[in-house]
């Protein structure tokens, strides 16, 4: 029997469950080497060299390159552990959180600012908070 | 004999740490965060913990993909702080207190409650961002630190229900340790929040609200509430809420709020407060 997933709908979320975890962790245990400063270094150096040493699918690599963190999330990444990337590139938690919504850091800053998301949001929203 | 005398509530928001760090304190952004905690602070001084149970999540840090154990408990000497991808926070190393926490465990697990034994790991943001918050920036901590992880990073955490029992198991623990110390626990990380996906930013005021009364005056309707509720409401990292009911599982049923916090924005968070005591101690 299928594990319940009564999650599955909320919208532009995914959850980080078994199925997420098993298909993730040689992404986010490259993630957790960026840790150690002589690995930021050897990435840093050559970014497509150091993702060939790990198992990774090919589009999981391509998303490392690309810093598409919906992506990476999509192939399993869990943000905990793809922060190790951004943290690697000198950004924070929200200019990584700005780019997986499509909005500018400026516009998403003003946003939070005004107290968030709406929790009635929906994907197909224009209007980042009701009201 | 050991006592458990306070519970404290706080939100464990990494950028909290770097603000402070960095000597951000009285940027117009940030000086309402620190004004929030104007009085904690006073309030540690006074209540002078020997220990605190400090119930925290793990972020990537000490526990990779390898090993997710859904409750530990650090029963180490000392706990360095982590470099967890820029470098470790400028905080002082966190003395544990080794012979209650191995007290803890073994009562713990004696009582159905099993629990993972960790005697070396370093401790990420989860954990010094609330000592930074209660405590300023001192030489060394101002007491003993005994490290509590919950799993809430690999979907599913434990149930709210599980936490709050559990809280009551760490009570029935201390209780029965000889030494006469005073000791606090405290549960971190939330309140709503989501750092992913196209739906990162979700704040939930009203159920966050609903959150910190029903902590207080009805704990055991809080720790009903499904992993789903969390998710839905208070977005997918919101779910670090169940933490805290380890922390009012561990208190008395009536307990006095001697500070409340609420405020929006930091980073992509909503920081929640409280200070809760037990009615049994006099008040400060």
């Amino acid at each position: 029997m299928a594990l319940e997933k009564p999650y599955a709908d909320i919208p532009g979320t995914t959850i980080f469950d078994a199925d997420q975890v098993r298909n993730g962790y040689h992404l986010n245990m490259f993630c957790m080497s960026l840790m150690k400063q002589p690995n930021r270094e050897r990435f840093k150096a050559d970014e497509r060299v150091y993702l060939d040493g790990w198992p990774l699918s090919e589009p999981q690599k391509r998303a490392v390159l690309a810093r598409d963190y919906n992506g990476m999330i999509g192939l399993g990444g869990n943000i905990y552990f793809i922060a190790k990337i951004f943290a690697t590139d000198g950004k924070s938690f929200q200019y990584a959180a700005a780019l997986m919504t499509g909005m500018s850091q400026e516009d998403y800053a003003q946003m939070m600012l005004n107290g968030g998301r709406s929790p009635g949001w929906q994907a197909n929203s224009r209007v980042p908070r009701d009201g | 004999m050991a006592k458990i005398t306070a519970g404290v509530a706080t939100s464990h928001i990494p950028a909290i740490g770097a603000a402070l760090d960095l000597g951000k304190t009285q940027e117009a952004y940030w000086a309402p965060v620190f004004r929030g905690y104007e009085f904690s602070r006073r309030w540690m001084r006074d209540a002078e913990p020997d220990v605190v149970i400090l119930v925290y999540n793990d972020h990537a840090t000490a526990f990779s993909l390898d090993i997710i154990p859904t409750f530990a408990i650090g029963c180490a000497a000392s706990f360095t702080p982590a470099d967890e991808g820029w470098g470790p926070r400028p905080v002082p190393v966190v003395e544990g207190h080794p012979e209650l926490a191995s007290h803890i465990a073994q009562s713990v697990i004696q009582q159905d409650f099993d629990l993972t034994i960790v005697n070396k790991m370093d401790v990420d943001h989860g954990l010094t961002v609330p000592l930074s918050l209660l405590c300023g920036q001192p030489a060394a901590w101002p007491c003993k630190v005994i490290p509590f992880a919950v799993n809430v990073v690999a979907y599913p955490p434990p149930s709210g229900n599980r936490c709050y029992q559990f809280g009551k198991a760490i009570r029935r623990a201390v209780d029965s340790f000889d030494e006469d110390l005073n000791v606090h626990i405290w549960g971190t990380g939330g309140m709503s929040h989501q750092l992913q996906g196209p739906r990162a930013g979700l704040i939930n005021k009203e159920f966050d609200l609903r959150f910190l009364d029903g902590l207080k005056n009805d704990p055991e309707s809080i720790a009903r509430v499904p992993h789903i509720d969390y998710l839905r409401h208070a977005g997918s990292e919101g779910i670090e809420l169940v933490m805290w009911l380890v922390m009012r599982g561990a208190l008395d049923a009536q307990v006095r709020e001697v500070h409340r916090f609420y405020h929006v924005p930091a980073s992509n968070t909503a920081v929640g407060h409280v200070i809760l005591e037990n009615l049994r101690s006099p008040s400060p």
